[in-house]
């Protein structure tokens, strides 16, 4: 069984797009479509990792973001965001508020997949070196 | 009331103005004066008064102070043009 | 003459006057805030209408005054003209006192002057409405007369059973019609345009039908002047006597009246629309008097010569031509006595009524246990107290009637009147005249005045033994004989007119100085008597207010329950607009709380609105500083400072506008940014999703199936970005004003219909429940009805989309004014933060930030475009409740309406 990534992101069609493209590579997708509620989504499915969306109804994902990073469990949740703009000013706030890495919509389906195993690989050690502990 | 500014000399129109009102303030009591006069008019013991004279002298007294008001009055509700005379 | 033609003729008469106030009114509601028509506002409309001062008493009542007592009825008509005559020294001031605090009624004006005290202001209604109603019963029991004369004198006419039946029906009618033209709405300067002009017709026909009845009776009857002259001095009225002390007494008294009775002061000064009109009247107003009176003694001479001994000389002016067989000029006299009668009544019920509700029902009201000022709206419940006021003052008068139904002469009621109202006059001319006068003051000498007028004159005229009985007037009550009603301190053999008049005045008069000098005023007695004894004085007054603790939307949401919406909303405006503040609500300063109050006064008082303000603001009134001003008389200083304040207040507006200007461009380029990336994000979602399926489908390796949805996928993005870029291209073209506008007409209704169908689509799972009122929709509008859809549809969907009540309603309120449609749709959710309402329809703005993606934004934006190339807006109201979107354009649009 593939790794979990919960998927959170308020467009349905963005949404089933990544779960299909993901899905075909071998994960196990979830899907959360609301920002208030996320962080929540996040403690209850707690997934290996984590595709923000930024813009979302309720809460905004840097917020989101900066909740997770606060409460210890998630604290080293390795987390992609998918950022609406490709300016520097959003890659800032995004690393600011603690993504690891990030993808500019519109993204192609195999930067997204590369991102994401990216992300995995750095967070293999940083992860183990947590279970470790 | 008092006159505002005090100046001594006033320009023609506006010192004009000043005394129009002077002229609307005595009018009534000119007025309520003449009306009392036939009070003064006593009859000839055991006649009767002239009521016929009465009649024509208040009606003429009445014409007379209306035609004096009308007088005034185009005068009165003009503001004078140097902005002078305000009063209370 | 027959009953039933005498009965049409009246009916007749009396449609045409109402078709003559029903026109005004209509035409001054057209003009659409631009007030009554120009020749409406004339002075000679304006002079015409003083002329209630004539009423039945005059018309009738004159000719029988003059066979009794001579020349002496000339006295009723020189006190007034005295008063015109000096219109510099009194009438001006009276009239400039009541347009700056917005006066309703006389009693308003000595309770503004003293503290806005809601006392003095019952006590002077009270005293008005005593006085009045036996003079209302007069008017009543001329009428019933009138109907006798025609009665008695046709041998195979009809019979009149029950005079007090006429008198019913005429106080019905009149109660009616004052109702209706009387209390139409609740104008802010209380004027009342169609009745005003509807009583100057009244004075025209009077006038003319007596000229027309002393033109017979001098060159008809005897032989020209001069034969006049001769029958004059050989009658037996020339055998009267100029009594001195009646002579001077009852021209004083006349004078008195002309100011302090309610229906004059009503007519004179609240209905007054030009203080220029005045200068007019001041001439015009004693010519109306002097044709009045001209030919009263040569009806009187030749009434008692011709008409049979016993015939009632009230009824000369009737009785006279009908005895000649002059049918048509008897019905013109008739016609024009109930013109002088139905005018007294009309006015004199109107000017009480006001003051009853305005004095004595809507203190009661707000005194109620949790009205307070949060309650309902109160021009339903002032404009109710109004006519049950009218009705009641109808009644009264109607009651007196049956009652006293009069053997006393005509001229006798009308001058215990007189007397009963120029009780105000000490407390009035001090008040304006005088600092020093206070409440207590003035209090103290209007109880003294009112119960010596009730106790010397009034109640006596009920007759010996009816209200007092016998021995009171022979030895005092409780053998007191220095109180005997007839000659109080011993002072007996006076006139009893005379002894009333000058005992009640005078101990009015003394106890109101007295009790003025030895009580100290309070601040808002000082600030108002400032106000008031200096009215001409450069710069503002003293203001009754300091520092507000009451929100803008608190004081709007209450002047909407006084004023309407309409008005209370463009007052706010001005408002706002003259402190250099874009939007609807001002900042709560001094001033500000001073025109409110004022504003307000002008519909329910001056007591009343006062007591309003300071249960909403908590009572801030007067502060030191503003006793320092009034205390403060050296004028140079006063000067300097005033134009040093409006200098600053000059900088301040400037700067306020600078400040306003440069907070609005640096919040657009904020919002510019944030425009900016709304669109990318409305631009990359759509193009992700066309962008990831693509790749998806050209991968291949798909079953059929997902082939087909992905495609769709992929087409309605594509559709939704086309959408999006029809919405910034509509917004550019709408801007440019280069829109291409299709003109149609269609119902309203119809379109509002369509909308809330096609709203319905946002958020469909919420349950929203609209109200509506088919009547007000059902009319047709030509316009772009397209683009005016579009605009609805927007604005329901927004209402849809964040409306935030659990039980989300919507009302559509729509509204047609002069060509005008307003169109508002009003939620009961929590509505738009007052820092927000500026900004709303901004192009780039959005309520929301980052987190609440979804439409562009460019929704109400669209709007505002829209309606302006459809020569309208679109507005947001504040203090509605919920979000209220106000949508306003031309019922027909005409091509120069369309704004670039």
């Amino acid at each position: 069984m593939g790794q979990h990534v919960l998927l959170i992101e308020d467009e349905p069609s963005i949404a089933e797009a990544v779960r299909f493209i993901l899905a075909r590579d071998g994960w196990r997708v979830t899907c959360h479509h609301d920002g208030a509620s996320a962080v929540e989504a996040v403690k209850r499915h707690a997934p290996d990792a984590l595709i923000l969306d930024v813009m979302l109804p309720g809460r905004s994902g840097y917020d989101i973001l900066h909740d997770l990073r606060a409460a210890p469990a998630t604290a080293g949740l390795p987390v992609l965001m998918l950022t609406a703009r490709g300016q520097g000013a959003d890659r800032e706030r995004a690393a600011a508020a603690g993504a690891n890495r990030f993808v500019a919509k519109p993204f192609s389906n195999a930067a997204i997949l590369a991102e994401l195993r990216a992300l995995m690989a750095e967070a293999a050690p940083a992860g183990r070196a947590a279970g470790d502990a | 009331m008092t006159t505002l500014g005090g100046a001594p000399f006033v320009a023609p129109a506006a010192y004009r103005h000043r005394r129009l009102i002077d002229a609307a303030r005595i009018l009534p009591f000119a007025g309520f004066l003449l009306l009392m006069l036939p009070l003064a008019w006593e009859p000839p013991a055991g006649a009767l008064r002239d009521t016929a004279g009465d009649t024509v002298y208040l009606f003429a007294l009445w014409a007379l102070l209306i035609a004096a008001a009308a007088a005034l009055a185009p005068g009165l509700s003009r503001p004078p043009s140097e902005g002078q005379g305000r009063d209370g | 003459m027959p009953f039933d033609l005498l009965v049409l003729a009246c009916i007749a008469y009396v449609a045409i006057l109402f078709a003559v106030a029903f026109a005004v009114e209509r035409r001054t509601a057209a003009a659409d805030g631009a007030g009554p028509p120009r020749w409406l506002r004339s002075p000679v409309v304006y002079t015409l209408s003083l002329s209630v001062y004539c009423t039945a008493w005059t018309f009738y009542g004159a000719v029988g005054y003059a066979v009794r007592s001579g020349l002496e009825f000339l006295t009723i008509y020189l006190g007034p003209t005295l008063v015109f005559l000096g219109w510099w020294i009194l009438l001006r001031k009276l009239v400039r006192i009541a347009k700056t605090h917005r006066i309703t009624s006389i009693a308003d004006l000595v309770s503004s002057r003293f503290g806005k005290s809601p006392l003095i202001g019952v006590v002077v209604t009270l005293i008005c409405v005593t006085a009045s109603t036996p003079y209302i019963a007069l008017q009543l029991q001329s009428v019933s007369l009138s109907f006798a004369v025609f009665a008695s004198d046709t041998p195979a006419g009809w019979h009149l059973d029950r005079p007090a039946q006429t008198a019913m029906w005429v106080a019905a009618g009149l109660a009616i019609f004052t109702i209706l033209f009387g209390t139409r709405n609740l104008d802010a300067n209380e004027q009342h345009h169609g009745v005003v002009t509807a009583i100057a017709v009244e004075a025209v026909v009077k006038l003319l039908a007596l000229l027309a009845v002393g033109a017979f009776v001098v060159w008809g009857l005897a032989g020209g002047v001069a034969d006049v002259l001769d029958r004059i001095a050989a009658s037996p009225v020339a055998g009267w006597e100029l009594k001195p002390d009646r002579w001077t007494g009852l021209i004083f008294c006349a004078a008195a009246a002309i100011i302090t009775l309610p229906r004059m002061f009503q007519v004179l000064v609240v209905e007054n629309a030009d203080e220029r009109h005045l200068a007019v009247a001041s001439w015009a107003f004693p010519a109306y008097l002097l044709l009045m009176s001209l030919f009263v003694v040569p009806i009187a001479v030749v009434g008692l010569e011709r008409l049979p001994a016993g015939t009632n000389p009230d009824l000369f002016v009737l009785a006279l031509p009908l005895a000649e067989g002059q049918g048509t000029l008897a019905m013109l006299a008739f016609l024009g006595g109930f013109s002088a009668a139905t005018s007294m009544v009309i006015m004199e019920a109107i000017a009480l009524a006001t003051m009853l509700s305005n004095h004595v029902a809507m203190p009661l009201w707000l005194s109620l246990p949790r009205r307070g000022a949060e309650a309902g709206d109160l021009r339903r419940i002032v404009l109710v107290a109004r006519r049950v006021a009218i009705a009641a003052v109808m009644a009264l008068g109607y009651s007196y009637y049956a009652m006293a139904s009069g053997t006393a002469g005509l001229a006798a009621i009308g001058l215990i009147a007189f007397v009963g109202v120029a009780q105000i006059l000490p407390a009035m001319l001090g008040g304006i005249f005088w600092r020093g006068a206070t409440r207590a003051g003035a209090l103290a000498g209007l109880t003294i005045g009112f119960s010596v007028w009730l106790w010397t004159l009034y109640l006596p005229s009920f007759g010996e033994g009816t209200v007092i009985p016998a021995a009171v007037f022979a030895e005092g009550p409780f053998g007191a004989g220095w109180l005997r009603p007839r000659a109080l301190f011993g002072v007996g053999g006076m006139d009893p007119l005379i002894h009333a008049l000058f005992w009640s005045l005078a101990a009015n008069a003394g106890a109101f100085v007295a009790v003025s000098l030895i009580t100290f005023p309070g601040p808002l007695e000082r600030v108002q008597g400032a106000a008031f004894v200096n009215v001409f004085a450069e710069g503002e007054a003293a203001r009754g207010w300091s520092a507000g603790g009451a929100g803008a939307e608190e004081l709007l949401v209450m002047a909407q329950r006084i004023l309407g919406e309409d008005a209370a909303l463009a007052f706010f405006r001005d408002a706002a607009a003259a402190q250099g503040k874009a939007g609807w609500l001002p900042d709560i300063t001094p001033a500000f709380l001073d025109a409110l109050e004022r504003r307000l006064s002008g519909s329910v008082g001056a007591a009343t609105a006062h007591a309003m303000l300071v249960q909403i603001t908590g009572g801030a009134t007067v502060s030191v500083e503003d006793l320092m001003a009034v205390a403060n008389e050296t004028a140079q200083i006063m000067e300097y400072s005033a134009r040093l304040e409006a200098r600053e207040a000059e900088l301040t507006r400037t700067a306020r506008q600078l400040r306003e200007a440069n907070d609005k461009l640096t919040q657009l380029s904020v919002q510019k940014d944030a425009f900016l990336s709304q669109i990318s994000h409305e631009l990359r979602t759509p193009m992700t999703s066309i962008r990831a399926f693509s790749e998806i489908l050209r991968d291949g390796e798909l079953p059929p199936a997902m082939t087909v949805r992905y495609a769709g996928i992929i087409h309605d993005e594509a559709v939704r970005l086309t959408r999006l870029l029809d919405d910034l291209l509509d917004l550019s073209v709408l801007e440019n004003g280069t829109v291409q506008l299709a003109i149609r007409t269609a119902r309203l209704s119809d379109l509002i219909d369509r909308a809330l169908t096609a709203a319905a689509a946002t958020r469909p799972e919420r349950r929203f429940s609209v109200q509506r009122d088919p009547e007000a929709e059902d009319f047709e509008v030509t316009s772009d009805t397209d683009r005016l859809a579009q605009v609805f549809i927007n604005v329901i969907s927004n209402a849809r989309k964040y409306c935030d009540a659990d039980d989300p309603a919507l009302r559509i309120a729509v509204r047609r004014q002069g060509g005008q449609v307003t169109v508002d749709f009003i939620d009961n959710g929590s509505g738009i933060p007052a820092e927000s309402q500026g900004l709303i329809f901004e192009k780039f703005a959005r309520l929301t930030d980052e987190t609440r993606a979804g439409g562009a934004g460019l929704g109400l934006a669209i709007c505002r475009e829209i309606m302006q190339n459809l020569g309208g807006g679109i507005a947001y109201l504040p203090g509605r409740g919920g979000a209220a979107f106000r949508v306003s354009f031309p019922q027909v649009l005409k091509a120069g309406d369309r704004a670039a």
